[in-house]
């Protein structure tokens, strides 16, 4: 990978990490707010599911992560195992696409018109 | 006075530490202590030191497990139960007993492009360079550096990765990409960008802990990555 490249993936890890700083702040105050009062799993999926607005959010949310994770992995890697190359590349880009998918897998499930 | 209990490594990248005795004195710094184990006690102690006086940066070793420059470090700051532990500098390939091989670290400043390279000559007037501007003021908080190599002996960066440039190289870069007469800026840029460069650094804070010219490495670097990121973002690397 050239340089410029590493740049720009270094760039990424910032940027998705402002991300997830407002996301996960998002996610705890709602998660607390929606357990305080008991709700069952049925009576959250009903007020989820459908909702465009917490659709695009949790999206948000996974692209993310599917972006900071890998790249961050990518530099662990790197340096506990002496490891660089386009072996490693490859092996972190498919992590970030199974979290993608992983990830949105869940997103339609609770937010998207029925479930999996 | 009482003794000193010194333990001094022996060898190369192999060997042991061997002990000393060495009379306690005030006001006595670890080169002292280093300079009469090699003249009283074993005159075949490799050791590296010249101005005596914290300007040369040769003098650095490892002081009871941190980097440090022995010609201004008092015995009566780092050895509190009168035993010290002397070792060659971190993260450099070791050539006999204290002294270490510095050839990487300096062609890591040449890697990181740390030579000026301006566009006058000796006929033209003198350049004129503001002394409060933005700039100016950069290059003024890094330019002390000695080329001690402490902050690269700290870094675990450059224990981790090997082709790191370090952080003395790349605060380097930062001077004179902050030099307003210096014309290889981009080129500069590209040298130090990516997995080798300023964007491996950690953020550890160990090179600013342990400069001994109180430099602020890191600041440095964290300027580099914004503008080399600004520069990749606008095509000019």
């Amino acid at each position: 990978m050239s340089p410029r490249h590493q740049v720009l993936l270094w760039g990424a890890q910032r940027f998705s990490a402002m991300v997830l700083a407002l996301c996960v702040v998002v996610h705890l105050v709602t998660m607390i707010y929606a357990v305080r009062s008991g709700l069952s799993a049925a009576e959250i999926l009903g007020r989820t599911q459908g909702s465009a607005g917490w659709f695009a959010f949790y999206t948000l949310f996974v692209v993310a992560v599917s972006v900071h994770a890998p790249i961050g992995l990518r530099t662990i890697l790197s340096e506990t195992l002496e490891w660089r190359g386009r072996g490693l590349d490859v092996l972190t880009g498919v992590m970030g696409l199974a979290l993608m998918l992983w990830g949105m897998r869940a997103v339609v499930a609770v937010f998207g018109g029925g479930g999996t | 006075m009482e003794n000193l209990q010194v333990r001094i490594w022996r060898g190369g990248e192999e060997g042991e530490f061997q002990e000393f005795a060495v009379p306690r004195q005030e006001s006595q710094t670890v080169l002292d202590v280093v300079t009469y184990v090699q003249r009283k006690c074993d005159p075949t102690l490799a050791y590296r030191f010249a101005c005596r006086v914290g300007v040369c940066g040769s003098c650095a070793m490892t002081v009871n497990g941190v980097s440090r420059w022995t010609c201004r470090t008092h015995v009566s700051k780092v050895a509190a139960d009168n035993t010290l532990e002397i070792a060659p500098l971190r993260n450099l390939p070791v050539i006999k007993d204290l002294v270490t091989d510095m050839q990487e670290f300096f062609d890591k400043w040449a890697r990181a492009r740390g030579s000026f390279t301006g566009s006058k000559t000796r006929k033209d007037a003198f350049a004129r360079v503001e002394p409060q501007s933005k700039e100016r003021k950069r290059v003024d908080a890094g330019i002390e550096c000695i080329g001690c190599g402490v902050c690269y002996s700290a870094c675990d960066v450059v224990t981790w990765n090997k082709d790191y440039l370090g952080p003395a190289a790349l605060n380097r870069a930062w001077t004179l990409i902050n030099d307003v007469r210096d014309t290889k800026h981009a080129e500069r840029l590209a040298a130090v960008a990516g997995d080798a460069g300023c964007h491996a650094c950690h953020t550890h804070l160990s090179c600013t802990e342990r400069c001994p010219k109180g430099l602020s490495q890191t600041a440095g670097i964290a300027g580099l990555k914004r503008a080399v990121l600004a520069a990749t973002l606008n095509g000019e690397i």
